[in-house]
C-alpha cells in the first residue's frame, strides 16, 4: 500500500525511459553518413528477427554502418553513463557525503594506473582485452587497499574512507604521471586512454558493462530501503533491523565493480557519477529506491548526448572525458553555490 | 539468576584499544520495569546501552537477552524486540518526518513488500501520540533540534518493540516535551508491560519515574535497586561527588533530590 500517489515518479520514469530509446535511435543516425530513423529500425529489426527482406531497398553499407561501427558505441556510451550514475548514488548514500563518487575514493585513479601500466609496458599477452583486465585489477585492488585503510576495530567510517581514497589516489596520481614521464613515445596512447573514448567500442565490450549493469542494479535494489535507512548512522540502522556492515561492504563492493568496469572499458569519464544523482535528487527526493532507475537512466542519456555530440556534432573529435569535465565542471559550481545559499538563509 | 530475566550479564567488560572502560558488569534485569541508568559523564553509559543493543562487543563474559546471547540475534530479529532511541542522529538527504517514522516498520516489514495498513497505522498512532501530526510531511534537515528528536521518539514507538532504550534521549527537548515523552514511557511501562532502559542526566526525573536506578561509575555499576532504596544523599555523594540532600516531594508524592548550590 502506498500512501502518496506514486503517479509522477512513474510518468518521469517512463519519460526518460523513452526519451533514452530515442536519444539512441536519433544519435545512430547521425554521423559522417546521415541515416533516417525508420532505416536504422529497419536494419536493427533484420538483425534481431533474422529476416534479411526487412533492409530490401537500403544501401549495403548501411547495416555495417549501423551494427557494427555505431551501436556498440553508442550502447556502450549509454552503459557506461547510468552506470557511473548508479555508482555515484551507492557512494553517495553509504557516504553520506554528496560529493563521493569514484574519484573521491581512489577507484578511477587504481583502473587508470592499471591500464597505464599495461600500455606502458605494452602488455599484449592477453590479447585486446589486457588494457581492461589490467585496469579492473587495480581498481579492484586500490578498493581493496582502501577500505583495509580505513578499517579500524572491524569498523568503516565514512569520513576514514574518503581520506583514505584521496591519500591512495594522490599517491597513484604520481605514480601515473611518472609513467608518462617513462613513456616517451608511448605517452600520447596513454594520454588519449586517460582522457576517455569511446571510439574502440565493440559487442564484447557492451555485453561486459551491460551484464555487470544489470547485476548491480538489481544487488542495489535489493538493499534499496536498507540503503535509506543507512543514511541514519550506523548505530541507528542498526538497532532498525539492518546489517549496516555487510549491506555496507556488499554495496562498495557493487559500485566499485560497476565503475572499475566503465573505466577499464573507455578510460577516465568524470563528473557524470558526481552530477546525476545530485540533479535526480531534486527531482526525486532521496529515497534510493527511486533515485536509482531515475538516475541511471539519466546517466545513460547524458553521456550518450555528449559522445553524440563530439561523435557527430563537433568538427574535431573533443575527448569524451574532457567534455564531460568542461561542461559538468562549471555546471556543478552553480549547483553546489546555490545550494549552499540556500542553506544559509534557512 | 532468576529464570524471568530479560537481560543477564555476567563478567562483563570492554575497553577501547587498551582503555578500559567498563568492567566486572553483573547484572539482571526482569522485564516489565522502568530503569534509569545515571551517572557522571564519561562513566561508560552510553557504552553499557551499546552493548545492550548489541552495537559493540563486549570484551569478556556473556550478555544475555531473552535466553539467548545478545550477539546471537540477526539484526531484524533484534529489533523487533529492541528500539533505541538516540540522543542524535544523522538526518541523510533530507526525508520528511513520515518516513523516518516509517523506518521504524523496517523490520516488520518484508523485503519487497510495501507498508501494510497495520504498518501506516502504527506510524499515525506514533506521530498522534508525540504531538508531531503537523509535521508529517516537513523535512527532518528543516527541523528544530527538539522536532528532530520527538521525530526519533515516534520512531521507536511505531518500532513498537517490548523493549525501548533511551540514550539522554530528551536533553534537547525543554520541559513541556520532556514531562510528555517520559509520560509515555511511564504508560508503556504501567499499561502494556513493556520495558524501559534510560540514560538520565536529570536526578530528579530519574527519582520521579523510575523503578530501579544503577548509579555508574568509572565503569562499574556501584549500585543497583529500586529508586527508594538506592537513590540517597550518600550515594549522590559517592558517584557524583556533590552534596544533596534527598527529601519526599508531597506535591508529587515522590522523593526527590535538593542539591547544595553553593556555601556562604
Amino acid at each position: 500500500m502506498y500512501r502518496h500517489s506514486e503517479k509522477k515518479y512513474y510518468l518521469l520514469v517512463s519519460a526518460l525511459f523513452l526519451c533514452a530509446v530515442l536519444v539512441i535511435i536519433v544519435s545512430t543516425g547521425m554521423g559522417y553518413m546521415e541515416i533516417a530513423p525508420e532505416e536504422i529500425l529497419r536494419v536493427i529489426g533484420a538483425r534481431i528477427f533474422g529476416d534479411s527482406s526487412l533492409t530490401a531497398g537500403i544501401e549495403t553499407t548501411i547495416p555495417y554502418v549501423v551494427m557494427d561501427v555505431r551501436l556498440p558505441r553508442i550502447l556502450t556510451a549509454a552503459l557506461v553513463g547510468g552506470g557511473l550514475a548508479l555508482s555515484g548514488v551507492i557512494y553517495q548514500g553509504i557516504l553520506l557525503n554528496p560529493l563521493a563518487d569514484p574519484y573521491t575514493l581512489g577507484i578511477s585513479s587504481g583502473a587508470a594506473f592499471g591500464a597505464s601500466l599495461a600500455l606502458l609496458a605494452n602488455l599484449s599477452m592477453l590479447g585486446h582485452f589486457s588494457t581492461p583486465i589490467f585496469a579492473f585489477a587495480g581498481a579492484t585492488l586500490t578498493l581493496l587497499i582502501v577500505m583495509r585503510l580505513s578499517t579500524f576495530n572491524g569498523q568503516i567510517s565514512a569520513q576514514t574512507l574518503i581520506l583514505s581514497g584521496v591519500i591512495v589516489g594522490a599517491i597513484l596520481s604520481a605514480g601515473i604521471s611518472f609513467m608518462k614521464y617513462l613513456a616517451d613515445e608511448q605517452v600520447a596512447v596513454i594520454i588519449f586512454w586517460l582522457m576517455g573514448s569511446f571510439a574502440s567500442s565493440t559487442w564484447n565490450g557492451v555485453l561486459l558493462i551491460g551484464g555487470t549493469f544489470i547485476f548491480s542494479i538489481g544487488v542495489t535494489l535489493y538493499y534499496g530501503r536498507d540503503l535509506n535507512i543507512m543514511s541514519l548512522g550506523r548505530r541507528s540502522s542498526d538497532t532498525l533491523g539492518v546489517e549496516t556492515a555487510k549491506v555496507r561492504k556488499i554495496l562498495l563492493l557493487t559500485a566499485s565493480l560497476v565503475a572499475a568496469v566503465c573505466v577499464a572499458i573507455t578510460g577516465i569519464i568524470g563528473f557524470i557519477g558526481l552530477i546525476v544523482p545530485h540533479l535526480m535528487r531534486y527531482l526525486v527526493g532521496p529515497d534510493n529506491r527511486k533515485l536509482l532507475p531515475v538516475s541511471a537512466l539519466a546517466g545513460a542519456i547524458l553521456l550518450l548526448l555528449a559522445d553524440t555530440m563530439t561523435r557527430a556534432v563537433l568538427p574535431v573529435e573533443v575527448p569524451i572525458g574532457v567534455l564531460t569535465a568542461l561542461i559538468g565542471g562549471p555546471f556543478f559550481c552553480v549547483i553546489f553555490r546555490q545550494k549552499q545559499r540556500g542553506k544559509s538563509y534557512e | 539468576m532468576s529464570d524471568n530475566s530479560l537481560f543477564t550479564l555476567t563478567d562483563v567488560s570492554f575497553a577501547y584499544g587498551t582503555d578500559p572502560v567498563l568492567q566486572e558488569i553483573n547484572l539482571c534485569l526482569p522485564p516489565g520495569k522502568f530503569y534509569g541508568v545515571v551517572g557522571p559523564n564519561g562513566c561508560g553509559k552510553t557504552t553499557f546501552l551499546d552493548l545492550l543493543i548489541g552495537a559493540r562487543k563486549q570484551l569478556t563474559g556473556t550478555i544475555v537477552f531473552n535466553g539467548k546471547q545478545i550477539h546471537a540475534y540477526a539484526k531484524r530479529e533484534l529489533a523487533r524486540q529492541l528500539a533505541l532511541v538516540p540522543q542524535e542522529f544523522d538526518t541523510g538527504f533530507g526525508f520528511t518526518v513520515e518516513e523516518i517514522v516509517l523506518m521504524g516498520r523496517h523490520p516488520h516489514i518484508d523485503r519487497f513488500s510495501s507498508p501494510s495498513q497495520e504498518d501506516w497505522l502504527a506510524v499515525d498512532q506514533a506521530m498522534e501520540c508525540i504531538g508531531i501530526s503537523k509535521l508529517k510531511d516537513r523535512y527532518t534537515n528543516n527541523l528544530s533540534g527538539g522536532q528532530k528528536q520527538r521525530a526519533v521518539v515516534a520512531r521507536a514507538l511505531a518500532q513498537n518493540a517490548p523493549v525501548l532504550l533511551f540514550d539522554e534521549a530528551t536533553a534537547s527537548l525543554d520541559v513541556k516535551y520532556t514531562l510528555q515523552i517520559f509520560n509515555i514511557a511511564r504508560q508503556l511501562v504501567r499499561a502494556e508491560g513493556r520495558t524501559v532502559i534510560a540514560v538520565i542526566h536529570n536526578l530528579n526525573l530519574a527519582a520521579a519515574y523510575c523503578d530501579q536506578l544503577l548509579f555508574m561509575k568509572d565503569g562499574r555499576i556501584l549500585c543497583h535497586g529500586p529508586t527508594d532504596q538506592t537513590l540517597t544523599a550518600e550515594t549522590i555523594a559517592e558517584v557524583f561527588d556533590v552534596q544533596a540532600q534527598v527529601v519526599f516531594d508531597p506535591f508529587n508524592k515522590t522523593r526527590q533530590v535538593s542539591f547544595q548550590y553553593w556555601q556562604q
